[in-house]
């Protein structure tokens, strides 16, 4: 067995102990965190500048391309290379807002409703029955016009949706770990039910919780990009990949390209967290990895 | 499924359907500014705000605007669109046939998929078609559904642009129709070009639809048959001398459907939601194209009256689910 203090506590091991689709998934994750950050140094042009004399520019490998739009230009002559890399904030933003909110929402309710049961668990079940009873696209839409479009409507319509994700399976866990030996000691020594909870039961559904985290922002990725798409994210100049794809579609005939690449990023960022939430799994969870 | 547990069926639905008045009658009290200010133009006076105030009941108490609001609702009245100065149920009325239209042609779709690729699957098990079965659901799974609309559109419009990406049908062809139901109206008038028409415009947004069911479908389908075909009823086929082909298909397939039926039953209120989206991609003049619209527009009566009517199409579905678990499990059909 190679999960020895050295492997398991420091990052070295981390990453000789990480599987393949982790270290994919980190990769894409670390691009896009280094993408977002370094955005104003990366990307060749203004974003929002127009150069209507140059638009619908292919991309460099068409001929008729412009060196200085790699890939294009839109039908205002934005590039849009530039475009994209400023779209990685907004996807990156939700990403870790949407999907850290929600998380603290439902895993605190889960983990009340795991521990504490009776009465506290029926009302957290039933709560969650209806939610997901209740269709998502429609809970989304009535959220989006009470609020009003915006990105703080995206973030705030993913965590009101999304929190039974994460409730459901925390309030199974913590239902099983209450059984096992170690917190029955904790309860023999006499530890406090806090203590009980954040000290012991908590730590241990931790990564379970990570994994969560990870595929819920290639979740919420989608949900902005779709909101975006339908024009009720954030204001319609701004670059984001949902609405790359929308204007793409508008000129689906002239170029074809501009859907291309904005697809291509929501793809690899949902499949990059997607193989870093499985990955991650399976390297932090003890029992699978043996 | 007898009288009485269709019944207790249906009123298990009533608790939800209130949850969705309730919300939707919220919906128009926290939304911030005033609903009058919406309904108005400029250079109204107090007096005529006033006057719009008691034509809807907005000078009583909240419970007694509610009891109105259930009141317009059973007379069939919710009100007149903010956007489009229409009534809403007519408005409504247009909208729904095309989305269901849509939503029909994608569930046929998805189940001769499911029932294709899960009877396939398990016949050659171990084989090549299992192999690119299994590869095909796994990779429409890791694919988000919202892109398949728009991958279609690339592939049929643009690549090879053989298909229709936009409308309903072509603007050339003549259709006088008398209901909304374009597609099946022009069938059974025997008007076929204007139903090739429309049928090459459902088909992609439809496929778009079915294609992330068919993925889910095919591989529970697959691994319940291959369950069943361990079953002691099936060796008995065998020694009865059935041909592989018979076994599979009369024997492990119907007693496989039942956990189908009831995951894709689930997955089946995914394909109706996902409707509101699809459309908009393909410009598909349905119910969800209209509410995206009414969301930009902030047109709260319309709003409302849409997303009852997913509701009420939500509770239908899931009877009609419940109703074909019932009939396809004859333990519960006596219960």
């Amino acid at each position: 067995m190679t999960d020895s203090i050295l492997v398991r506590h420091s990052p070295l091991g981390f990453v000789l102990a990480a599987s393949p689709r982790t270290i994919v998934g980190l990769s894409v994750f670390l691009l896009i965190v280094f993408t977002a950050i370094a955005s104003p140094w990366l990307a060749p042009h203004d974003p929002l500048e127009q150069d209507l004399l140059n638009s619908f520019l292919p991309p460099f490998w068409v001929s008729g391309a412009d060196p200085a739009f790699l890939l294009g230009t839109d039908n205002l002559g934005r590039d849009v290379l530039s475009r994209l890399i400023y779209g990685t904030r907004v996807a990156l933003t939700v990403a870790l807002v949407a999907a850290t909110l929600t998380g603290i929402l439902g895993t605190t309710v889960g983990l009340l409703a795991g521990f504490y049961g009776g009465w506290v668990d029926t009302l957290v079940s039933r709560m969650v029955d209806i939610w997901m009873a209740f269709p998502a696209v429609l809970l989304s839409i009535v959220l989006v016009a009470v609020i009003g479009a915006g990105l703080h409507a995206v973030i705030i319509a993913i965590i009101v949706i999304d929190w039974t994700r994460f409730c459901r399976v925390v309030r199974a866990e913590t239902m099983v770990q209450c059984q096992q030996d170690y917190v029955a000691s904790a309860v023999t020594i006499g530890l406090s039910r806090r203590r009980r909870l954040f000290k012991e039961i908590l730590p241990n559904i931790l990564p379970l919780l990570i994994s969560l985290l990870t595929l819920e922002m290639g979740i919420a990725v989608v949900v902005e990009a779709i909101l975006s798409y339908v024009g009720l994210s954030v204001a319609s100049d701004a670059a984001t990949w949902g609405g790359l794809i929308q204007e793409g579609r508008l000129y689906i005939n002239q170029a074809p390209w501009l859907m291309v690449f904005p697809i291509t990023c929501i793809v690899v960022a949902v499949l990059g967290f997607n193989a870093l939430g499985d990955g991650l799994r399976s390297t932090l969870d003890p029992v699978l990895r043996r | 499924m007898t009288a009485a547990s269709l019944l207790r069926r249906l009123m298990l639905s009533v608790p939800t359907l209130f949850g969705v008045l309730v919300i939707n009658f919220v919906l128009l009290r926290v939304v911030p500014g005033d609903p009058i200010a919406m309904m108005i133009g400029p250079g109204a006076t107090p007096e005529d705000i006033q006057n719009l105030r008691e034509i809807y009941g907005l000078d009583q108490s909240i419970f007694q605007q509610f009891l109105f609001y259930i009141r317009d609702l059973f007379n069939g009245n919710l009100g007149i669109s903010i956007s489009m100065r229409q009534d809403v149920v007519e408005l409504i009325g247009g909208r729904l046939p095309v989305t269901l239209e849509l939503a029909f042609v994608a569930i046929v779709i998805a189940l001769v998929g499911i029932v294709g690729f899960g009877i396939t699957a398990s016949m050659w098990k171990g084989h090549w078609p299992e192999v690119l079965i299994d590869a095909f659901s796994g990779f429409v799974q890791a694919v988000p559904d919202f892109l398949w609309g728009l991958l279609f559109i690339l592939i049929f419009g643009v690549l090879w642009a053989f298909m229709p990406i936009f409308g309903r049908m072509d603007l050339t062809v003549e259709f006088d129709p008398a209901t909304q139901f374009y597609l099946f109206e022009s069938l059974l008038r025997g008007d076929f070009v204007v139903f090739a028409s429309v049928l090459q415009h459902i088909v992609l947004p439809a496929l778009s639809l079915a294609l992330p069911l068919i993925a889910v479908g095919t591989r529970l389908l697959k691994s319940s048959i291959i369950e069943s075909m361990a079953q002691d009823y099936v060796q008995l086929a065998r020694v009865k001398g059935f041909s592989h082909f018979r076994i599979v298909v009369s024997q492990a397939f119907p007693n496989a459907l039942i956990p189908t039926v009831t995951l894709t039953g689930v997955q089946m209120t995914f394909l109706i939601g996902g409707t509101v989206l699809v459309e908009r991609i393909f410009g598909y003049p349905g119910l969800g194209n209209m509410a995206i619209d009414a969301v930009i527009n902030r047109d709260l009566p319309l709003i409302q009256g849409i997303v009852l009517t997913f509701a009420v199409m939500f509770i239908v579905l899931n009877i009609l689910i419940d109703m074909t678990y019932a009939f396809l499990n004859p333990r519960l059909r006596h219960d």
